[in-house]
């Protein structure tokens, strides 16, 4: 049993299909890669399995004891409110609400979590910094710390390196692969980097006007293939 | 030391005792909201309501004027048992019309808005009623709060202190889920909030606190109210809870100070409200600028 399966997905705006016909599947521990130019529906498919946004066609279903609402995200960059008057540690603490359910307050266990997800992140000298003074890394570390709050299962990624420093890039990229090999959390990550989703990644799911959906090692064969096509004839 | 003897003098009176109380549990409920308000981009609502709400009085003070046999019960809670559902639908209709991008969000608020003050206006005018005696006078304060010191009936003092409380206590269990909400409503949905639901009963509590407001500080100034105390706090304060306690401190300060000058100075009570919280807010952002040049 997959954790999730996606069936002839169709997706769209108000009648309008971006994506069309798309078919895969998740399985614990993976670590999928999101391929895409800009604009090809990538953050739109993120959204829809999300259930943010609905689909036109197919079904999204999860197993192998996931829920639907056990599927953590780091949005794109831009999304957040700028101006935001908050500390780091209550925002990453609000990872934990969709738990609480009429419970009004945070449990004395949800706050140690929330600490251990910060000490992980190695922000816990920016506890009770506000989220609007920090870097764009150091945000990032947040929202990943806040998604850990919400979940240890899966986690969702929409290019969580834009407009990172290289340095900090690599250091983003070894902290998500020590969450998917140490933790065992599934990760599905959007990212324009083809050589890091070659480098971290298992499986490669690659949308536009053609869709490829398989392990990496195909991925590269068939990229390395269609670059012959292409120079072979030249 | 006459300022003082003035005061207490006033302060005999139990009028002027209820407007304080009033005032300030009003100005309390008002700003508990505001940061939320602000940073959700709904001021829209709060602005579309406190126009609802003045047409929900004209509405009030003429089926008050037909029905003369439901005027004890209209009486009994000022024109609150009919005012309050009115504005309360409103809300939940504007925040569904605001959150349409198809219809155009801010257009169909500000039909709404600006239709409930012109119907309201007719309303008054209309012939067919009794008209009391001096409908401008009646309008305006309904606008810009009333001119003197309030003349609250006792009813009208308990309702509003219930009220007030509910408010306090909603928002102090649904603080935390208003965060989740307001700092970032996709990931809040994705992983369980039902922020609809709490959206709703944003637009209900603003509703509630917009017609106990009206009194006081008259229906276009009540956004002042919500607002202002909010704005100020994020000038100088990083985190939520800071901000939300200081906005509340210094709404409730602002409000006894205003009520206190305007029973000094005869000036109408809710533009001296809040032309204190616009003092307020000079002075925050002057220290904001200040701290923030320190720093650099
Ligand atoms: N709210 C919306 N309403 C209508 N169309 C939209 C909406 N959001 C996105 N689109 C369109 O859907 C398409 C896919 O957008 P999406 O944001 O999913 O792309 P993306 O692959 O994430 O791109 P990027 O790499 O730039 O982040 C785009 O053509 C965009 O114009
Ligand atoms: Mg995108």
């Amino acid at each position: 049993m997959s954790q999730l399966t996606c069936t002839s997905l169709s997706l769209g705006y108000e009648g309008k299909e971006i994506l069309s016909n798309l078919s895969f599947s998740v399985e614990a521990g993976d670590y999928v890669c999101i391929l895409g130019e800009n604009g090809s529906g990538k953050t739109t498919l993120m959204r829809t399995i999300l259930g943010l946004h609905k689909p036109m066609k197919g079904s999204i279903s999860t197993g192998d004891g996931l829920n639907r609402r056990e599927i953590g995200y780091l949005p794109q960059q831009n999304s957040i409110q700028r101006d935001f008057p908050a500390t780091v540690r209550e925002i990453v603490i609000s990872g934990f609400q969709g738990q609480c359910g009429f419970r009004p307050f945070y449990t004395r266990e949800q706050k140690r979590r929330a600490d251990e997800n910060i000490e992980l992140m190695g922000i816990s000298h920016l506890k009770n910094r506000c989220y609007r003074e920090l870097s764009g890394g150091q945000q990032q570390r947040v929202l990943l710390a806040r998604a850990l709050c919400a979940t240890r299962k899966m986690l969702f990624l929409d290019e969580p390196v834009a407009g990172l420093d290289p340095k900090v890039t690599q250091e983003m990229y070894a902290l998500i692969e020590k969450l998917n090999k140490e933790l065992g959390i599934t990760i599905i990550m959007i990212s324009h980097d083809i050589r890091a989703a070659i480098q971290f990644s298992n499986k490669i799911l690659h949308i536009g006007s053609e869709i490829f959906f398989g392990s990496r090692d195909e991925y590269i064969k068939r990229t390395a293939s269609e670059w012959e096509g292409n120079y072979g004839n030249l | 030391m006459e300022i003082f003897d003035t005061l207490a003098y006033y302060m005999q009176f139990s009028q002027v005792r209820y407007a304080l109380i009033v005032g300030v549990l009003v100005a309390l409920c008002a700003s508990l909201l505001g940061v939320t308000l602000v940073l959700k981009r709904f001021s829209f609502i709060g602005d579309g309501l406190s126009h609802v709400a003045f047409g929900a009085m004209a509405v009030s003070s003429i089926t008050g004027a037909l029905f003369s046999g439901m005027k004890p019960l209209i009486d009994g809670t000022g024109d609150m048992i009919i005012v309050m559902p009115l504005t309360v639908i409103s809300a939940v209709l504007l925040l569904r019309t605001g959150k349409n991008a198809k219809v155009k969000g801010d257009a169909a608020v500000a039909m709404i808005s600006v239709g409930a003050l012109a119907i309201g206006y007719l309303l008054m005018n209309l012939d067919v009623f009794p008209k009391s005696a001096n409908i401008s006078g009646d309008v305006c304060s309904t606008l810009f709060g009333s001119l003197s010191i309030l003349t609250l009936t006792q009813g009208e003092v308990n309702f509003c202190i219930a009220v007030s409380i509910a408010v306090v206590i909603v928002f102090i269990l649904l603080y935390n889920k208003l965060f989740s909400v307001t700092f970032d409503e996709d990931f809040a949905t994705a992983t369980g909030t039902k922020a609809s639901v709490y959206n709703l009963i944003i637009a209900i509590i603003i509703a509630v606190i917009i017609v106990i407001s009206m009194n006081l500080v008259g229906s276009l100034l009540i956004s002042a109210l919500i607002i202002f105390p909010a704005l100020s706090a994020m000038r100088l304060l990083k985190s939520f809870k800071a901000v939300t306690i200081c906005s509340a401190c210094l709404s409730v300060f602002c409000a006894t100070l205003g009520i206190l000058l305007s029973i000094l100075f005869s000036t109408p009570v809710g533009s001296t409200i809040v032309a204190v919280d616009i003092a307020a807010f000079g002075v925050f952002s002057l220290i904001g600028a200040a701290k923030g040049g320190l720093k650099k």
